[in-house]
């Protein structure tokens, strides 16, 4: 019996979203099959993975990635310079953490002018996150797109809670979106209906899951993704064709595993690679279900799972 | 692939002789075709009819089991393409490649480390199955000598004989008698020696061959030899070609019951950067790998690889529990804070992990509500003020907590009046509604106490 390469047929495709500006741009997403399968259909953009760096001193890191920073971690100027220059990020991730009211409670205004000073320091596309203080990250986020007209960031994150305030900023200072919501392809679904009504480009707008760990629910966010990526090609859903981000650093590096010393913990073997290996295989998982941009911190799973990219082009 | 009721009909008696239960033919063939009846109860089936429906109603993929007793690895029978149209079947297995070629003492301790790999994860017990011998010397005395030490520094592990040298295969088998080896295995040179091979040994057999038309028509031949137990592999060990490749047979086998690609898939996984192999193996995992072989099982590396494949293999309909009991978390005493939580596996594990973060030993009271998180549960009514007082006061807390003040999660603040009706006697404190923000809450309680 002869083999005939089981192809499907598609009959929808994953937006592509631009970030950035001038040379330095990036084009997220495009692809019109499942992830990867270059044999029956094209895609245009590989995964892309975006350094995260914060506004204030990342003092509850794990030990394992606060050092991997600790030289500019006090400045995020500098912190994003060092990942530009020196790590080669090709988008960096802003997440304004010391505006949370249980952090450094930092004002809209102190936000803002973080963002400028970052902003004039680099030439890579920004993302600029909130504190995921819903309250809190409408004003800041609103102040912060602000700050960064003219410069094509990718915002997030607007959730069911704060997105009217966040869409309108965004579509003032002509950003993209990323529409999070909870681990439930519906209400992905939902978010994306409701900001698209308020006139919003649904060609602007990137979809987070909700990422969570391995070991922690990985397969919750697995398969949601799987879905609506299954949606947007099979039944051309343009509500579920925005490209896909998963936040992974933020939910990687509070687990036990990144943490726990081997001498407490013997059977786990050694922390520093432990930790390492527990984000970039939870990054790699979630690009065999369709991440089109992760966030990541430690630079050595970067490397990693930039070398897996690499293979899979 | 299903067989519709009119296609089964066309193999029956069609005496409508109501034998069987059924009113005619037609409607038991209905039932067969939906899997609520067997042809056993029908006692004019012919020969044909048995033959014809045992064919069709194999998995699409054999299973192969490696190894034997209670810690034999069963792999294949899968049925679908994404774990959220139904679950999959049986999660792969590891190996760890061990040269005959390395010294005995190595020998010894990779075969140790497989036999004491085994820890245990949200209640299962996770495990590297395997051991891949390699026959890098060619050398079958040489081989079988590092066959006999593994088997016995590795009783627990199903062997894999990785050699194409028929005669290393022979002088090997006798320290693998009756333990359900795989041979790794045959190519288009060897196949005729291997087959008889693994037939006389009860082995099964993995077919090598590079790409997927090769292992094709090795398949061919096995099965036409009349041997049904083999693993394919088609050579292929990077990223790209592993997802395309093992999608394509997996879409082959399940969606058109192509039946030479029927087989359960063998990859290795081997990088000097063991970053690098982790991920590969990762990929393996989620692309429907069924045997992945590693060259090195480092703790910190395989710790990651069998969380992951748990969760990739865990059933998307059944959630994962934890058994109701109240936990001790850290060195609590009988002053140290009670909480409440539910046994959603995620939910406990998240709640533990953030209750240790906080350095505050505490009492954490977990209580079965069907495996469901806090939200969920109180929204399907099984964590209302009246379960959780029931459950607080038949729990035997009062052995070990002094007080009588409960912590209940913050999304179900709404319940505090209630119970605090239920709980006569008791103070009912609300805390954080994310786990995350536990730290915080227990230090503060510590440091106003």
């Amino acid at each position: 019996m002869a083999f005939v390469v089981p192809k499907d047929t598609y009959n929808g495709r994953v937006f592509e979203v631009e970030i950035g500006t001038g040379a330095k741009a990036v084009k997220i997403g495009g692809e019109n099959t499942l992830p990867f399968l270059t044999f029956e259909g094209e895609v245009p953009n590989m995964p892309v993975i975006a350094h995260e760096i914060q506004d204030v001193l990342p003092e509850d890191w794990p030990e394992t990635v606060q050092a991997a920073y600790k030289d500019v971690s006090g400045d995020p100027v500098k912190w994003a310079k060092h990942c530009q220059d020196n790590l080669g990020a090709q988008v960096i991730a802003l997440r304004l953490l010391g505006t949370h009211p249980d952090r450094q409670d930092r004002s809209p205004e102190d936000a803002a002018k973080t963002v400028s000073d970052v902003l004039a320091a680099i030439d890579v596309p920004l993302i600029i996150l909130g504190s995921n203080h819903a309250e809190k990250d409408a004003q800041v986020l609103r102040a912060a797109c602000d700050a960064a007209k003219d410069r094509n960031c990718l915002i997030g994150k607007a959730q069911e809670a704060n997105y009217k305030t966040i869409v309108a900023a965004a579509m003032a200072s002509g950003h993209k979106i990323i529409a999070m919501s909870d681990l439930d392809v519906n209400l992905a679904k939902q978010l994306n209906i409701l900001i698209t009504q308020m006139g919003f480009d649904k060609e602007k707008i990137m979809t987070d899951p909700m990422s969570s760990a391995l070991g922690y629910g990985i397969e919750y966010t697995y398969s949601v993704m799987e879905r609506i990526r299954a949606a947007s090609l099979n039944q051309n859903d343009a509500t579920m064709s925005p490209p896909i981000v998963n936040d992974i650093g933020m939910y990687v590096w509070k687990v036990k595993e990144t943490m726990a010393s081997e001498s407490d913990l013997p059977a786990w073997g050694s922390l520093e690679e432990r930790a390492i290996g527990w984000e970039s295989t939870t990054a790699v998982g979630l690009m065999m279900a369709g991440s089109d941009l992760l966030i990541m911190r430690h630079p050595k799973a970067i490397e990693t799972v930039r070398k897996v990219v690499a293979e899979l082009a | 692939m299903a067989l519709s009721g009119v296609e089964i009909f066309k193999h029956l008696p069609k005496t409508n002789c109501k034998k069987c239960g059924f009113p005619t033919c037609l409607a038991f063939a209905m039932k067969l075709a939906a899997k609520q009846a067997s042809l056993d109860v029908c006692p004019d089936a012919s020969e044909e009819a048995k033959s014809f429906l045992g064919a069709a109603s194999e998995p699409p993929i054999r299973g192969i089991t490696i190894g034997v007793g209670d810690k034999a690895l069963k792999v294949g029978e899968e049925t679908v393409l994404f774990r959220h149209e139904k679950k999959f079947v049986h999660p792969c297995g590891f190996a760890l490649a061990i040269k005959d070629t390395d010294s005995d003492a190595e020998i010894d301790a990779k075969a140790k480390s497989v036999e004491e790999s085994e820890i245990e994860r949200v209640g299962q017990h996770l495990r590297v199955e395997l051991v891949s011998v390699l026959n890098m010397s060619n050398d079958p005395a040489k081989f079988a000598a590092a066959v006999a030490r593994v088997a016995a520094a590795a009783p627990s592990a199903g062997i894999i004989l990785a050699t194409e040298n028929p005669a290393s295969v022979e002088a090997a088998m006798t320290h693998v008698s009756g333990k359900k080896p795989l041979i790794c295995g045959a190519n288009a040179e060897n196949v005729e020696a291997m087959v008889n091979l693994a037939k006389y040994a009860g082995a099964s057999l993995a077919v090598r061959g590079d790409g997927i038309d090769a292992v094709v028509e090795l398949t061919e031949k096995v099965v036409g030899m009349g041997f049904k137990d083999i693993v394919i592999d088609t050579g292929c060990r990077k990223a790209k070609d592993m997802v395309e490749q093992y999608t394509q047979i997996r879409r082959a086998a399940v969606k058109k019951g192509f039946k030479p690609l029927g087989f359960p898939v063998i990859t290795c996984a081997f990088n000097d950067d063991p970053y690098m192999e982790q991920a590969l193996a990762s990929v393996a995992i989620a692309k429907y790998a069924s045997i992945i072989v590693l060259s090195d099982i480092s703790k910190w590396k395989t710790l990651a690889l069998m969380s992951l494949r748990q969760n990739i293999y865990t059933d998307p309909q059944v959630p994962m529990q934890v058994g109701q009991n109240v936990y001790k978390v850290g060195d609590a005493k009988p002053d140290s804070p009670l909480m409440i939580t539910t046994n959603f596996s995620l939910t406990y594990f998240i709640v533990l992990g953030e209750v240790e973060n906080s350095k505050v030993p505490s009492w954490l009271a977990v209580m079965d509500v069907e495996g469901l998180s806090v939200l969920t549960a109180w929204a399907a009514g099984k964590f209302t003020a009246a379960k959780i007082a029931q459950f607080i006061q038949e729990s035997g807390v009062e052995n070990s907590v002094s007080h009588k003040e409960l912590v209940i999660p913050g999304y179900v603040a709404v319940l505090s009046g209630a119970l605090e009706d239920k709980l006569p006697g008791w103070k009912i404190t609300v805390g954080p509604r994310e786990a995350n923000a536990l730290p915080a809450f227990l230090k503060n309680k510590a440091a106003s106490a």
